[in-house]
């Protein structure tokens, strides 16, 4: 499940790609790629954190086994 | 008439002889007795006194200096106990009273005790120690140990997915109070373990009596905790309440809502932050090309017009591929001079003339200058108007 990059792991390229572009001694053509890297990874953060899919599961035992389930709070207490 | 027969005795044969008669008694040579203290001193002497009560009456006792140097806990009145010694006769007071040997805290009383026994052994043993593991900033799931009814689990689901909807929430469900509570809580923390399933653990429930809580103050429990190679969260009742788990866990939050505030990072904050990455991006990147306009508005006077305007052009071509990568429009930016020409060796008109249309560019993007910079062998990118084409140097 992790073949894409981490959250953390874009932030901190991220990081790594604004200082360069800010820092100079850097020639135009690399600037323009590590800018468009640079929003490609933006994008693709924003695009995590917006994530509204239901992520909640409750464990249940079956045949031994722990499976994940949909969980859905209980009302009554 | 004649008068009974009366038979005299002194203060001191009597009480000599109710001594005797209790002293004798096999059962009250060895006894325990529940009551509540009341009345209770501690004189100067270092004895204590005490007068043990229940609804039908009262008892007084005493415990001497040496056996009380024994005891766990310091006594107050209203307290429940078991006092264990023997009754005996005062004569010098005219009374009889329980010659107290030991005593120990009862009901909630004794909860403490334990309590205080086994914080007392672990934090010996360390489990308390620093250095605790860090809190993962950006966890892709967390797992929760804690019963699926209850305002515990409901609180921390709503603080996550309103604070960070982006980490997965895997909830194991847990006992916490009563029996099998202990081992229900040492069995989810011990599944988190063997899946690796999770980036952080809370574990917790709401409030509740210490007698409510107590599973959180088990030794299984703080084992378990203590074994974790995944971080954890305690999240044990109210704000006041302390138990070993949160002693031994890797971080301490007051409620099970601190708890998931503490899980998590803030999406907003985070959004609000990548704006301005995206901000700083787009003006360094706009700098950029405007140190380009500008060095070669300087050289426009030596330089042939066509090819003036074939910089212009890429310049814009620049220009155009950020705007596509941001869909928004460039900021002007100004920069000195100096600054411009020392970073655009690359777009040099001086320089790149001489070989008329054509840049050779090494493979890190980086101008080769001089027929100095080259060696036979090397390969290299001649940059065309229209291209490029792979070089090697003869």
């Amino acid at each position: 499940m992790a073949k894409t990059k981490t959250f953390e792991e874009q932030l901190t390229e991220l990081d790594g790609i604004v200082k360069k572009l800010e820092g100079g001694g850097v020639s135009l053509d690399e600037s323009l790629a590590l800018f468009e890297q640079g929003v490609k990874l933006t994008k693709s953060c924003q695009k995590i954190l917006d994530e509204s899919e239901k992520k909640v599961k409750v464990l249940m035992s079956e045949d031994g086994e722990m499976v994940e389930k949909d969980f859905i709070a209980q009302q009554n207490d | 008439m004649e008068k009974p027969k009366r038979r005299l005795v002194t203060v001191s044969q009597v009480n000599d002889y109710i001594k005797r008669i209790l002293d004798n008694n096999t059962a009250l040579g060895d006894i325990w007795v529940r009551g509540e203290i009341s009345n209770y001193k501690r004189h100067s002497s270092g004895h204590l006194y005490i007068t043990l009560k229940d609804k039908g009456g009262v008892l007084k006792a005493v415990m001497f200096k040496s056996a009380a140097a024994a005891l766990t806990f310091e006594p107050e009145d209203g307290m429940e106990v078991i006092a264990h010694g023997r009754v005996s006769v005062y004569e010098a007071g005219g009374v009889y009273q329980l010659y107290i040997e030991d005593m120990q805290r009862e009901g909630v009383g004794r909860l403490y005790e334990e309590y205080e026994k086994l914080k007392k052994q672990l934090a010996a043993e360390g489990l308390f120690d620093e250095p605790k593991k860090t809190i993962p900033r950006f966890p892709r799931a967390i797992g929760v140990a804690t019963a699926t009814t209850g305002a515990a689990v409901k609180d921390i689901i709503n603080v996550v997915t309103r604070r960070y909807p982006a980490a997965k929430i895997i909830i194991y469900p847990t006992l916490v109070q009563g029996a099998g509570a202990k081992e229900s809580i040492k069995n989810a923390i011990e599944y988190f373990n063997r899946e690796q399933n999770v980036d952080t653990l809370i574990v917790g429930r709401g409030g509740g009596s210490i007698e409510d809580l107590w599973a959180f103050n088990e030794e299984i429990v703080a084992r378990a905790i203590y074994a974790s190679q995944i971080p954890v969260i305690s999240a044990v009742g109210h704000e006041t309440d302390f138990t070993i788990a949160d002693f031994v866990a890797d971080l301490r939050a007051p409620t099970p809502s601190v708890a998931a505030e503490r899980a998590v990072p803030d999406s907003h904050e985070l959004k609000a932050g990548l704006d301005v990455t995206l901000t700083r991006l787009e003006s360094a990147m706009g700098k950029k090309i405007e140190s380009g306009r500008l060095v070669l508005k300087r050289f426009r006077m030596r330089t042939p017009k066509d090819k003036i305007e074939e910089y212009y052009l890429r310049l814009d071509g620049f220009s155009k591929r950020m705007e596509h990568a941001l869909a928004m429009k460039t900021s002007e930016n100004k920069k000195s001079l100096t600054a411009a020409a020392s970073k655009l060796d690359a777009l040099s008109p001086l320089k790149t003339l001489t070989r008329g249309y054509a840049i050779p560019v090494r493979g890190d993007g980086s101008v080769i200058r001089g027929v100095a910079d080259v060696k036979s062998g090397d390969e290299f990118s001649l940059r065309l108007r229209d291209g490029a084409r792979d070089c090697i140097v003869k």
